[in-house]
């Protein structure tokens, strides 16, 4: 009872924040955001840290986000927007979001990448 | 019978808590066995998190004591437990695939001194990740199975050894497929290292595909999940599925989304060893979805 209030709290912020995870198509993703004029945002990640590491984000506008492996795999799993992706290496893995709600986000690797994996996060900040 | 009215008032004399779980909706207690036969008492005693070869004093500067008192405390039990289960993160891992297995041989030596007849192991992913079980299966042999005992049916689930933290498809089809062997009132428990419900993904407290599991075995009447990974005592139901989190034998970790970071809580000088400790797991008799749950310290001898 308790993981179904907390799942649909989580069902229900994720779908607020309209948030648009098209990983497989990135390609795609990219040339229409391109077409759009949305802003790429390049992220970069290594054994233990992403770069940049806190992203600051507008309330209602939409950014692709472009990721990429220096080392090996990687996860890039950001639960409060419903969003995750495969980080691999020589791949680019593309987000799209759409932020419609102001706040603190966090992101993790959800791929164990060695003795640092737990410390592997970042956040993405929404403001107004 | 005998010794289990004794262990009971040992328990009672000792002042341990015990915990009563009824995952239930009030099955018959004549309800048939995984074997279809009469249900039986006995317990087990689940230890989890050892995470051998950790080093952090600030957060537990007894790091290389810890494990060796728990094995004290399990051989000091009145009553001896028909088995021990290590529900993974068995060593803390490392990078260097030679020193996981030093680590491994010195954590299997420690253990070797149980007083029990059986322990069962399971890898976390601080054992399995990094070489998707190569070193534990050296150690310890298969990372999934199952196995009978006086009447209920236990399953081993892997979720570790995917660096993904995934049970995978294969593993599924194999449980799907042992599964469909047994009755639905049959009595089935869950070892395994990582919830198998999203707890709290912000903090990778979930397994990717762990819903599908859950999935299979929902048909079944009576089945309980024991778990380790978060590093304190943690109860939730999904659907009539009892999961019970267990305690780390290294360090503590605040409850879930309870605190900014997901970080190891500080050794305590006032109260040492406050937030570790092991459980023992009594299989009552009067239903096949009853456990009842006891919390043990580890104490500073």
């Amino acid at each position: 009872m308790k993981m179904s209030t907390r799942n649909l709290v989580i069902r229900s912020i994720a779908s607020a924040l309209a948030v648009v995870l098209l990983v497989g198509a990135g390609s795609l993703v990219f040339a229409k955001a391109k077409d759009k004029g949305e802003r790429v945002i390049s992220i970069k990640v290594k054994r233990f840290e992403y770069s940049p590491k806190e992203i600051t984000l507008k309330k209602g506008v939409p950014v692709v986000l472009e990721l990429k492996s220096l080392d090996v795999p990687h996860g890039f799993n950001l639960p409060d927007l419903g969003v995750r992706a495969d980080v691999l290496p020589g791949l680019t893995a593309r987000v799209r979001i759409v932020p419609t709600q102001t706040g603190r986000f966090v992101f993790h690797c959800d791929i164990f990448c060695g003795t640092g994996h737990e410390e592997l996060e970042g956040a993405i900040v929404v403001k107004e | 019978m005998a010794a289990h009215i004794n262990r009971r008032d040992f328990l009672r004399l000792a002042g341990l808590g015990g915990v009563v779980f009824a995952s239930g909706l009030g099955y018959s207690a004549s309800a048939a066995t995984s074997k279809g036969g009469n249900l039986e008492e006995f317990y087990w005693v689940q230890l989890s998190d050892t995470h051998w070869g950790f080093e952090g004093p600030p957060v537990n500067p007894d790091a290389k004591g810890t494990l060796r008192k728990a094995v004290q405390e399990v051989n000091r039990l009145p009553h001896k437990p028909d088995f021990v289960v290590f529900t993974g993160d068995l060593t803390h891992t490392t990078d260097d695939p030679a020193e996981r297995r030093k680590r491994m041989t010195e954590f299997r030596d420690i253990v070797a001194e149980l007083d029990v007849r059986m322990v069962k192991f399971m890898p976390g992913e601080h054992d399995a990740a990094l070489d998707r079980g190569k070193a534990f299966r050296e150690f310890f042999g298969e990372p999934s199975y199952a196995f009978e005992h006086k009447g209920i049916h236990f399953i081993v689930l892997d979720n570790v050894s995917d660096p993904a933290a995934m049970i995978g498809d294969v593993q599924l089809a194999w449980l799907k497929a042992h599964l469909a062997k047994l009755d639905k009132d049959a009595r089935i428990v869950v070892f395994t290292h990582r919830p198998l419900f999203d707890l709290y993904p912000q903090w990778d407290w979930a397994t990717r595909d762990g819903a599908k599991a859950v999935e299979l075995l929902m048909p079944f009447a009576n089945v309980t999940v024991f778990y380790g990974h978060i590093h304190q005592e943690h109860h939730q139901m999904t659907g009539h599925i009892a999961h019970h989190a267990a305690k780390s034998l290294i360090f503590p970790l605040p409850a879930p989304g309870s605190a900014p970071k997901r970080q190891p809580i500080p050794w305590n000088a006032a109260e040492p060893y406050k937030g570790l400790g092991f459980r023992s797991v009594e299989a009552a008799a009067e239903s096949p979805s009853k456990y009842e749950l006891t919390e043990y310290p580890v104490s500073k001898a």
